[in-house]
This record gives structure tokens, sequence and C-alpha cells, in this order.
């Protein structure tokens, strides 16, 4: 399972930061995983949007997660590519090595999809009922169905992958699961499975679907071992996904550069929207430096073509990637209080005043204004789900300043037992 | 309580780094040691052998997969901290450079850990020494090689004995400013091409 070869010495690939006046490193050490929503760190370094800046991205890619956690908290990298969860965690002290991190700009939308094994999906058809072109709600109703029967059955149950504890990915499926009426702690087994590895997983039968970034659920059903049941937007099309995060202390003691980065981030995500510049994206991202992939698929990917499986059947989702439009960078704190939410949802967090403040202040919208001088119009702690063309799947809406009664009202979750839960804060 | 008494828990897809780490542990006194190099199956090789150290590779992709599982654990005795002193950044520093991770039951002494991390990462650094001397050792002789066979090429078109042979390419390589395996490699080319 040797998945980076081309790394022979363990910590040779880290590069030493250069140090110059000033306010120190002009090259960042970043830190990213092989997947298509790292576009825009990826363009940034690829097409000069950094150089205009003056600054030099050095792209590190890496395993795990945890590493990324682990390489930005130790100063081996000076910013990286994570999941929106992922700092939202740690400074909810949670996880195995929580340590301040913060996120000033937020790499984009979308990119997430639900891949089940054909075989379930075959089962779902028979037992469910449903036809090829069913929606993400009608499918997760029928797995409902499969799921009962096989309990009747007394059949193992499921094992579902995702790719961290604390990821979109994590959530989103549990929020497909639930909507459909399936309890994910309860019903099915989740797993962590890392993405470039779901589609053998598949095959092999130690897993029966995955929740995972692009463009792995493409790999799937192109071979013909998956079926793509949900995509991010359907779940919910603003879900908060993966974002630039970093040390705030870092932060402090660089501004000038982290409002140059995100200058060079926010014109390099511009590009990556535009479709004419696809195709040159999709040759960068293809490469092994980055993600080592099809580069066919992904120009897929990026267009939002999909093969649900391999028998043909497509889709298109407009927008699938969103990498800029719509102040999809901005880092919304009520996404951040979102994330916390379904935290609490799922018995990771306990609600309390201290949470809410430290859940909200991972997100930092002033520093992405202090360097666009832009931002939405919209507050940032209004409503959610409430736009047409933005609902959540169940019909539910978030409120930023009642979380707790909006986690209360979901019919599945499973909550540790809370002591001192305050309704309302 | 002797530092034997610890239980320890090393995963390692490489056989053989996995067993230099075990062959330290057990030198340093450790009894209680278990190696994996397949990750399926271990959340129940945690679950019963309880380790207090987990030691693993820094490059294993499934690094996510125990976090996952360490989230599911809500025993009390859960490890939890990545780096046993937060403070000692040198020995973290040294651990990441060397490849190594690790995860520490929370509340375990620090200097208990201290001495198996330490261990851990020289034996880490030792084993990618031994991997760079080998990857040494066969282009050393590869380079041997083509000058043996370059020896002999001189030798046959130029009636050289084989000491004139090997001066002449010393000699040659000393002039041009080049490694004596290059100026081989050339006549070995050369030869080909004319032959």
């Amino acid at each position: 399972m040797n998945m980076m070869s081309s790394i022979d010495l363990p910590g040779s690939n880290l590069a030493a930061p250069f140090r110059s006046n000033g306010e120190g490193p002009k090259v960042l050490c970043v830190g990213f995983i092989p997947l298509v929503d790292a576009s825009v760190l990826i363009a940034a370094a690829e097409f000069g949007f950094a150089r205009k800046e003056g600054l030099t991205l050095d792209l590190v890619k890496d395993v795990s997660w945890a590493n990324v956690r682990d390489r930005l908290a130790f100063r081996q990298f000076d910013i990286a590519h994570m999941l929106s969860p992922m700092p939202v965690a740690s400074m909810l002290g949670l996880g195995s090595n929580p340590s301040p991190t913060i996120t000033p700009f937020s790499l984009g939308r979308g990119g997430n999809a639900i891949t089940l094994s054909t075989r379930l999906f075959e089962r779902m058809r028979e037992v469910g009922g449903i036809s090829e072109n069913a929606s993400a709600l009608e499918n997760a109703k029928a797995l409902a169905k499969v799921l009962a029967a096989m309990k009747a059955r007394g059949e193992p149950l499921p094992m579902l992958g995702v790719t961290y504890p604390f990821s979109s990915h994590n959530y989103e499926f549990r929020y497909w699961l639930a909507a459909g009426g399936i309890d994910p702690d309860k019903d099915v087994k989740l797993v962590v499975v890392p993405p470039p590895l779901t589609s053998d997983a598949l095959v092999a039968g130690a897993i029966d679907g995955f929740c995972v970034g692009a463009p792995w659920n493409m790999i799937a059903s192109e071979r013909g071992v998956g079926r793509i049941v949900a995509a991010k937007q359907d779940i919910w099309p603003s879900a908060p996904e993966k974002v630039v995060a970093m040390r705030p202390e870092w932060a402090e003691s660089h501004p000038e550069i982290v409002s140059r980065l995100i200058v060079a981030l926010d014109a390099a995500a511009h590009w990556c929207d535009a479709a004419e510049n696809h195709d040159a994206l999709a040759e960068a991202l293809a490469d092994p430096r980055y993600i080592a992939a099809p580069v066919e698929i992904i120009r897929h990917v990026l267009a939002g073509e999909f093969s649900l499986d391999a028998k043909g059947n497509r889709r298109i989702i407009p927008d699938y990637f969103r990498f800029h439009r719509d102040f999809a960078n901005y880092p919304k704190p009520g996404h951040a209080l979102w994330i916390y939410s379904q935290m609490i949802r799922w018995g990771q967090a306990q609600l309390s005043e201290e949470g809410l403040r430290a859940a909200a202040g991972t997100y930092r919208p002033d520093l992405y204004q202090a360097a666009l001088g832009i931002g939405p119009s919209e507050t940032d702690h209004g409503l959610e789900g409430i736009k047409s063309g933005d609902r959540f799947m169940d019909g539910h809406v978030f409120d930023p300043g009642a979380i707790g009664a909006y986690v209360e009202n979901f019919a599945v979750s499973s909550p540790p037992p809370i002591h001192s839960l305050e309704q309302d804060v | 309580m002797p530092a034997s008494d610890l239980t320890i828990l090393v995963i390692d897809e490489n056989a053989i780094r996995a067993s230099i780490i075990e062959e330290g542990l057990r030198e340093a006194g450790h009894e209680n040691v278990t190696v994996v190099q397949e990750v399926n199956g271990i959340a129940r090789i945690i679950e019963t052998s309880k380790p207090d150290v987990i030691v693993i590779d820094i490059e294993n992709p499934n690094r996510d997969m125990m976090e996952h599982l360490f989230q599911l654990t809500r025993t009390v005795s859960r490890p939890i901290a990545m780096f046993v002193d937060r403070s000692d950044t040198a020995q973290i520093e040294a651990a990441m450079e060397a490849g190594v991770s690790a995860y520490v039951v929370d509340g375990l002494k620090k200097e208990r850990v201290k001495s198996i991390l330490d261990m851990a990462v020289s034996r880490f650094n030792a084993f990618s020494r031994l991997q760079r001397e080998l990857a040494e050792a066969k282009s050393a002789l590869e380079e041997r090689k083509v000058v043996d066979r370059a020896k002999g090429i001189l030798m046959k078109m130029r009636g050289l004995s084989e000491e004139d042979a090997f001066v002449l390419l010393r000699q040659t390589a000393m002039n041009e400013k080049k490694k004596m395996s290059e100026i081989a490699q050339s006549v070995v080319t050369a030869a080909g091409l004319l032959m």
C-alpha cells in the first residue's frame, strides 16, 4: 500500500523554510492532500498568481489529514489544505493533537459525493423500487428499506467509508443517511478509508460505500464498481468544504503575507471557475506531483459531468465545483457554527457558550476583508438553507443563533449524555 | 512501575523496519510489544492489547483511520496525545524528520515515554541510513561493472594490459575532471556504437 513511493526517506520532502527580511518567509511551505479541491492552491502555484504577489508556494503532498494537522501544528507547514471541520475541531480541543488553527479563506464549495457498491444499489432498486434517476433523498429512503431487510435476515451491517472523523464527508454522509431515516451509528458501520484507496476497498468488499471528494467517486463509477447516489449539492449546496488553514500566531506575525496570499488565492480561484481554463487546470491536476489521476476524469469532474455508473447513466451537476463565485471563498462564521452543530448532533462535542465562541472564531472573515476589501451582503450569522437553490435535503433551516433547538429538531442524532446544556444559547 | 510494564504497539508496513524497532524495544527491557504490518483488524488488536504507546510510521495513510478509532473509543484511557511533551520541540522535530509518529495514553509520565520515542527515532534513522547505504553499495557495484567492461574493451581494441587499461581510464577521468565510471560508461557506449 505504498502510495507515495516517490518519498524514499521520510521527511526528505520537507523544504526548509527560506527566511528573508521583513516578515520572514516569502516561500510558503503548503501541505495538501491530492484532491481536486486543492485546485486553488495548485493553480496559484502553477499559473503565476502567487508569484504576482511576490510569494512562492512550495506544495508538499501528504498522505493523511492527521499528518497535515501535525505538520502545521509543529511548524513544518506554514499553511495547509484542510477539511473545514479540522480547524473547528482543533479550536474546540477535539482530536488527538488539537492546536490553535484558523482559516481566512475557503477553497470553494462542492466536490463530494456518496457512492455505494453496485451490489448494494441493485438491492436498493429491488427492495426500494427506485428508478435510475432517483433523487438523493429517494436513494437514502431506499437504502433504509434495504437495511431493514438486512437486519431482519441477520446480515452484517454495511461498512461505509468516510475520510476523517472531523470531515465534511462524515457529516454529509450522516446527514444523508439520517434524512433517509437511517441511524449512522446503529444501522451501518462508519469507517475511515484514505480516499485513493476507496475504489479498491469497494472492489475488495472491505466497504459497501463511501463519501469522499473528487475524483474518487467518479473513478469508482467509471470502473463499474460503484454507483453515485448523492452529491454534496443534494445535501446542502453551501456546505463548507476545504479551507486554507494556518496557526493564529503565524497569521498575526505575518499580516502582509497573509494579505498577499489571500489576494493570490482569490485571483487563482476566479481563474479556476472559468470553464475555458479547465483544460489547463485538469492537465496540471493530473500531474503525478499533484493528484496523479487520469486527466479525462478530472476534466469531467471539473465540468460536473457525472458518470453515475458504468452503464452510461449520466448526470450533469452545475457548479459541482464552485471555486470563487458568490463569495465561495468567504470564511463565513455561520458555516463554522453549522459544523459545530453537526459535531454536537453526532456526539463529538457538547453545546456551550465557550464552544460557540471557539467554533465561530475559527473562521476569520476579518482577514479576508482586510485583504480584499469586499464581502457578501448577507450577515455572518444569518439563517442557512432558506434561499431557493440552497436548501438542505430534509428542508431544515439552520439558525446559528439557536443551535440547541436546531440539533434537537432532527429525528436522528446521537448526542452523548449532555450535562450543562443551556437551551438555545 | 518498571519500564517493561508498558504495552507498546508498533504499526509499520515495512517489515524490516518494524523488526528493527521491536528489537530495540526488547533490548530496552520492554516485554509487551506487538508489531503489526497490516492495519486490517487493528481495532480489535487495540481493544484487546490496550496499548499505552502506539508507534506508527508517518507515511502510513491509515493514520486517519487510527484517529477515527480513537474518537470511537470512549474509554478513559484512550490514546490521544500525539507527542509526549509539546514543549519539547527538538524531540518533535526529530520524530517528524525521522518519520515517526506516536500516540500515547493520556496521563502517562513523560520520562517513561520519551525513551521509547527516542529509541524509535534513532531506529527509524538507522533504517534510513541502512537503505541509503544499500543504495550506494548497489550503485558502487554497478560502477565497478562498467569499469570492468570498459577495461575489457580497451584491452581488446588497443591491446593493453589490464593494468594499463585501468591507468588510462583513471588518467582520462583526472584530465577531464570526471568520475572514472562516467569515462568508462562513455567507452562502453562508444564501443557499442562503433562495433
